[in-house]
């Protein structure tokens, strides 16, 4: 058909066409709020957040210690059993060097973003975080790192309580 | 299960933005493909629209908003959307239709159109996440690719230009493409690996650009291909399979798509494939970033864990090399309108089996092929394996 075919639709139109008038354009801007419940594992999570721990659920069926905590296993699909404070340090997984902001607009300073699993929780259980302290040169993966809390009077209930994920310094825990 | 054949295949331009809305779009690529398969839309049992999310148009119901130019209207009809991945899964909800004996002629649209979305469809793609907590970190997109790609490089010690390579060969490959928005002949390695520094790894031009455009296919019984006289125009589906992860997926080792492994294993059974290297000719693997091709090269059994790029490297994957990757140029090269990259991953092994790809036919015969889509939160798998 790539052959026979002479004609392929569509019409092309430039960067400028739609502000400069040159087609017929509607706008509309939504207009749309949300305030969701957090949920029975997440709930206590943010609240640990807020004391400035990080906690997780086990489960009895396949003893994991499963970080983030959910209620409910999903590879047993069994409900949890009991919650389990896990330690506020970990091991980077994985990581970015990141000239985006997040409307992908471009920034100078270098934001560092990765996922860390966490100490406690069972292997390569963690979350995406920030980290900081260290420079883009520094970061590396298998570095072990430590959360930056924020003071608890700035604490609100969020992932964002932990202000990012700084090296574990010789001798720390 | 009913043989199930692809009789007939279109699609639109890809590009950054085209006049058409998304109805027009669809009406013009179907109406090539219902051309293409010498039929009219009264031939039609069923019709199965892929869309991928409704914030890129601003419709809170889109299949039902696109249906119109999907010839869908007074038919069995749905909507199927399972991210990335819709660019193939809406052909595997297209074979359970006909497979099944439930429709003999099922007709399958896709259609994007993300250039409605201001000032970029980067600005939606934020509400992906889960809004506990990813959400207030405010991740851009790029950053998952950027993590998966790095933990995929470390683990097995890959170096950027193997990487880099893919993006060459398929922004090359799509030159012969008449639809393709981002073909360049003379892109050189150097190119790619000096363009703009966006979320170490990733660079500008390891990334597919957003497009507009719209792809349909004609799936048909054994019946009806025998009563229409369409063998010579025939490519046979063979095996199809699709398998999701959690959405969970800080909870998992990034460097290997294990749920793309998994749905590849149960279309190779069902296609009665034991060696997928040796049995397969060439595959159309879902290529949204370079890195991506070799990550699901690998998933998909054709190579083995770390060894993709290897491939790329050595030429083997060349549309003139011994196993054909990404013929029709792919995401990077034609452009990627998230669910329409059907017209390169379906349609493309539609074409080059039944030698109907022109310029981007493969030159060695090929009897097999598989294409391959990937979506979500890197959690989404879906395989499809064709023959002539």
């Amino acid at each position: 058909m790539t052959d026979r075919i002479g004609r392929w639709p569509g019409a092309e139109l430039g960067p400028k066409d739609l502000e400069s008038g040159a087609v017929t354009t509607v706008r509309y801007r939504p207009e749309a709020k949300f305030a969701w419940s957090a949920g029975e594992a997440m709930s206590r999570f943010l609240a640990e957040l807020q004391e400035g721990r990080l906690i997780a659920r086990e489960c009895k069926g396949c003893d994991r210690i499963l970080f983030p905590p959910r209620m409910f296993c999903e590879e047993c699909f069994r409900p949890t059993d009991t919650w389990v404070h896990v330690r506020d340090t970990g091991t980077i997984e994985t990581y970015s060097i990141s000239y985006l902001d997040t409307d992908a607009r471009r920034i100078i300073e270098p934001i560092l973003v990765g996922v860390v699993s966490i100490d406690g929780a069972s292997p390569k259980m963690g979350i995406m975080h920030y980290f900081g302290g260290m420079t883009k040169d520094e970061i590396r993966i298998g570095m072990r790192v430590k959360a930056k809390w924020r003071r608890p009077e700035d604490r609100v209930g969020s992932v964002l309580d932990i202000e990012h994920f700084r090296p574990l310094r010789e001798g720390e825990r | 299960m009913r043989k199930v054949a692809v009789v007939g295949a279109g699609m639109t331009l890809f590009r950054r933005r085209l006049q058409e809305t998304g109805k027009e779009l669809s009406f013009e690529a179907t109406r090539m493909a219902l051309d293409a398969a010498k039929m009219e839309i009264g031939d039609v049992d069923a019709v199965i629209h892929g869309t991928a999310p409704d914030a890129f148009d601003g419709v809170h119901m889109k299949g039902e908003y696109l249906l119109d130019g999907s010839g869908g209207r007074r038919k069995p009809y749905m909507r199927v959307f399972t991210g990335g991945g819709t660019g193939v899964f809406s052909t595997i909800a297209g074979y359970w239709h006909v497979a099944s004996g439930l429709a003999d002629v099922a007709l399958v649209v896709n259609e994007e159109k993300m250039s409605s979305c201001q000032p970029h469809p980067q600005s939606v793609f934020a509400h992906i996440w889960d809004p506990i907590l990813d959400r207030p970190l405010k991740p851009n997109l790029v950053w998952i690719f950027a993590m998966e790609m790095n933990r995929y490089m470390t683990v097995h010690g890959i170096p950027y230009e193997d990487i880099a390579r893919v993006a060459v060969k398929n922004k090359r490959n799509a030159v012969g493409h008449p639809c393709a928005q981002l073909a360049d002949p003379n892109i050189t390695l150097e190119d790619v690996m000096n363009s703009e520094l966006m979320a170490w790894p990733v660079r500008r031009l390891d990334i597919s650009p957003p497009s507009d455009g719209a792809a349909a296919v004609v799936l048909a019984s054994e019946d009806v291909v025998r009563k229409r006289k369409l063998r010579d125009q025939a490519a046979w589906i063979k095996g199809v399979g699709w398998c999701i992860d959690s959405t969970m997926w800080t909870d998992r080792d990034l460097f290997f798509p294990e749920y793309v492994n998994r749905a590849a294993k149960m279309a190779y059974k069902q296609a009665k494939i034991t060696s997928p290297r040796k049995e397969i000719d060439f595959a159309e693997p879902y290529d949204p970033f370079d890195y991506k091709e070799l990550h699901h090269l690998e998933g998909l059994g054709l190579a083995d864990k770390g060894k993709a790029g290897l491939m790329t490297r050595e030429g083997i994957t060349e549309r003139d090399g011994d196993f054909p990757v990404c013929p029709s140029g792919g995401l990077l090269g034609v452009g990627n309108p998230i669910a329409a990259t059907l017209g390169l991953k379906v349609g493309e092994l539609y074409w080059q089996l039944t030698g109907q790809a022109g310029k981007r036919q493969i030159p060695n015969e090929v009897h097999t092929g598989v294409t391959q889509a990937w979506g979500d939160l890197m959690q989404y798998g879906c395989v499809v394996v064709m023959g002539a």
